[in-house]
């Protein structure tokens, strides 16, 4: 019983409380305020709580009242059912993947001690690991983000035939031709760091990239793998619909893509699955390539740097510190991530269509497998 | 005429660098990254912003703009046109509406008993202004014309229009 309400506890947590707040707000934030800075403007600041404009806050609650209000147009000649539960079938795989994110390592009920011997891996002595910081503890929890971010495309597909237009017939076909062109980029620029790392499951993943290189630098899979980062977040870009990638939704060609047909909620779950969908990439980026939650030299028995090793406020408060400071790391992690593929959104025009599929097929791909050739090599060597 | 020369233009050639685009891509993004942490300054001098937020600040008009016309006055509070009819002649809208009537003091010869201007027809364009022989119009009150919801109160008519006016540097009879 108390497993199952830690459960709901943390799938609340996380997935309302964070996942649905940042995504939300990056409407706004994002999109609408971030694209106004870099481009010399103010941005919406009219609606207001109180006389107060809060960053333009008050106008994501306005906007989904305005949608709420809204009529639920269904084309005539569509089908019906397929309609209706395509939004559905975007927006469930979108937050199901943050069931193997880890927010930090699992709690230890004794005392947690770093030894720098063995490349300061993290023991608990005198009790056990307790999983309190991500909702699920899976064995090969990549294979299980990677199958879900896979199945959303379904849900554009589905809901690109089932409006009976054209637009969003084209939208749906290109939102899965994309997604095949760059999955196979993604999980094989992947492979690379599984040989590394010699795991799926993304907390142990994260646990080894607090390894250290000679004392000094951490282990972070940017720092091994480079360039599978690069091909990693470009394809994750691709298969989030984003710009410079937003092909599905091409607002000068197909209108408005798969979604053309839909209005009143329907449209606001559209939407506010590619910006979870963003989240969620930013949150695989952060925990396979920028070392999840770990910061540098930061354990959870004191600070390690080369011989040294200090301990701030004794050891069993610095145990709650440490915990509430790599949970900062990777919600800062993310919130970066985020705000870089936003970044990305408002810098770069949009690829022709073509050309996003050369990208894929005749770099990525290509790159890829030299990277994963090279990194099997130097293993085989070393 | 005849023979069509043929200019041939050279393709500029990309470089690898700018082939492999990352570094482009990365130039791009710190234009645009300059951008946004220059206009989150907390300093608001310092911002970039060039967004003019209308109703809540007032945008300070240049001294020659053209708004909404006025009627100047004679020292005497009356109004100074003498119902010449150029402005109307001139006007390329045909929005000025003026019936003349004779004036009591025999050193006037005529004033305007109705002067009315249709805003709605009005262009704008300063030509009235210009036309005047005794600088009785003019189109510098600095306000826009007024939205109206009708017809009727786009029509300014004489009194209207010498509510915003005032006493002019000129003197009747030519002499400053």
């Amino acid at each position: 019983m108390a497993e199952i309400l830690l459960s709901v506890v943390k799938i609340a947590v996380i997935v309302f409380g964070f996942v649905m707040l940042v995504a939300s707000l990056m409407t706004l934030l994002g999109d609408r305020k971030q694209s106004a800075k870099i481009q010399n403007r103010i941005g919406p600041n009219q609606a207001r709580f109180f006389g107060f404009s809060l960053a333009g806050i008050p106008h994501f609650l306005a906007d989904g009242i305005k949608m709420i209000l809204k009529e639920n147009v269904t084309p005539a000649q569509s089908n019906k059912f397929l309609h209706t539960i395509a939004p559905g079938l975007v927006f469930v795989p979108a937050l199901v993947g943050w069931a193997v994110v880890p927010f930090m390592d699992h709690y230890c009920t004794g005392t947690v001690q770093t030894l720098p011997q063995m490349n300061y891996t993290e023991v608990c002595v005198g009790g056990e690991w307790k999983n309190y910081f991500s909702i699920m503890h899976f064995n090969s929890g990549l294979l299980f983000a990677f199958a879900i971010a896979a199945v959303s495309v379904y849900g554009a597909a589905i809901a690109g035939w089932a409006s009976n237009s054209k637009f969003s017939l084209l939208g749906g076909l290109r939102s899965s031709a994309q997604m095949i062109s760059y999955e196979v980029s993604m999980g094989l620029s992947l492979a690379g760091v599984l040989m590394i790392y010699g795991t799926l499951n993304l907390n142990e993943m994260v646990r080894m990239q607090g390894n250290m290189f000679g004392d000094w630098l951490p282990m972070w899979g940017v720092v091994v793998q480079p360039l599978a980062f690069f091909l990693f977040f470009l394809a994750g870009l691709a298969e989030t619909k984003r710009a410079p990638f937003d092909l599905p939704e091409d607002e000068s060609v197909i209108v408005a893509g798969y979604i053309t047909e839909y209005s009143s909620m329907k449209f606001a779950m559209m939407q506010l699955s590619e910006y979870a969908a963003t989240v969620f990439i930013a949150a695989l980026i952060a925990v396979i390539f920028l070392g999840g939650w770990q910061v540098p030299y930061v354990y959870a028995d004191g600070i390690r740097f080369l011989d040294n090793h200090w301990v701030p406020f004794g050891e069993d408060a610095w145990y709650w510190i440490s915990i509430f400071l790599r949970i900062g790391a990777m919600v800062f992690k993310i919130l970066f991530l985020v705000w870089l593929q936003f970044m990305m959104r408002w810098t770069l025009p949009r690829f022709r269509y073509d050309q996003v599929m050369t990208l894929g097929w005749k770099i990525l791909l290509p790159l890829s497998i030299a990277n994963l050739f090279v990194t099997a090599l130097v293993l085989a060597i070393l | 005429m005849g023979n069509v020369t043929v200019k041939n233009v050279d393709r500029i050639k990309q470089t690898l660098w700018e082939k492999s685009y990352i570094p482009e891509i990365l130039r791009g993004l710190s234009v645009t990254t300059s951008h946004f942490f220059r206009n989150l300054n907390p300093n608001k001098e310092k911002r970039t912003i060039f967004t003019r937020e209308y109703p809540e600040v007032i945008t300070e008009y240049p001294e020659r703009y053209r708004g909404l016309h006025r009627l100047m006055l004679r020292d005497d509070g009356q109004v100074r046109c003498v119902a010449c009819m150029c402005c109307s002649t001139i006007c390329p809208a045909d929005c000025i509406h003026i019936e003349a009537g004779e004036h009591d003091d025999p050193t006037i010869e005529k004033y305007p008993t109705v002067f009315v201007i249709d805003e709605l027809r009005c262009i704008v364009c300063g030509l009235c202004v210009e036309a005047c022989p005794c600088d009785a119009i003019r189109m510098d009150s600095g306000r826009h014309i007024p939205p109206s919801l009708e017809r009727d109160e786009a029509f300014f008519d004489r009194d209207l229009l010498m509510e915003l006016g005032g006493l002019s540097e000129a003197k009747q009879g030519g002499q400053r």
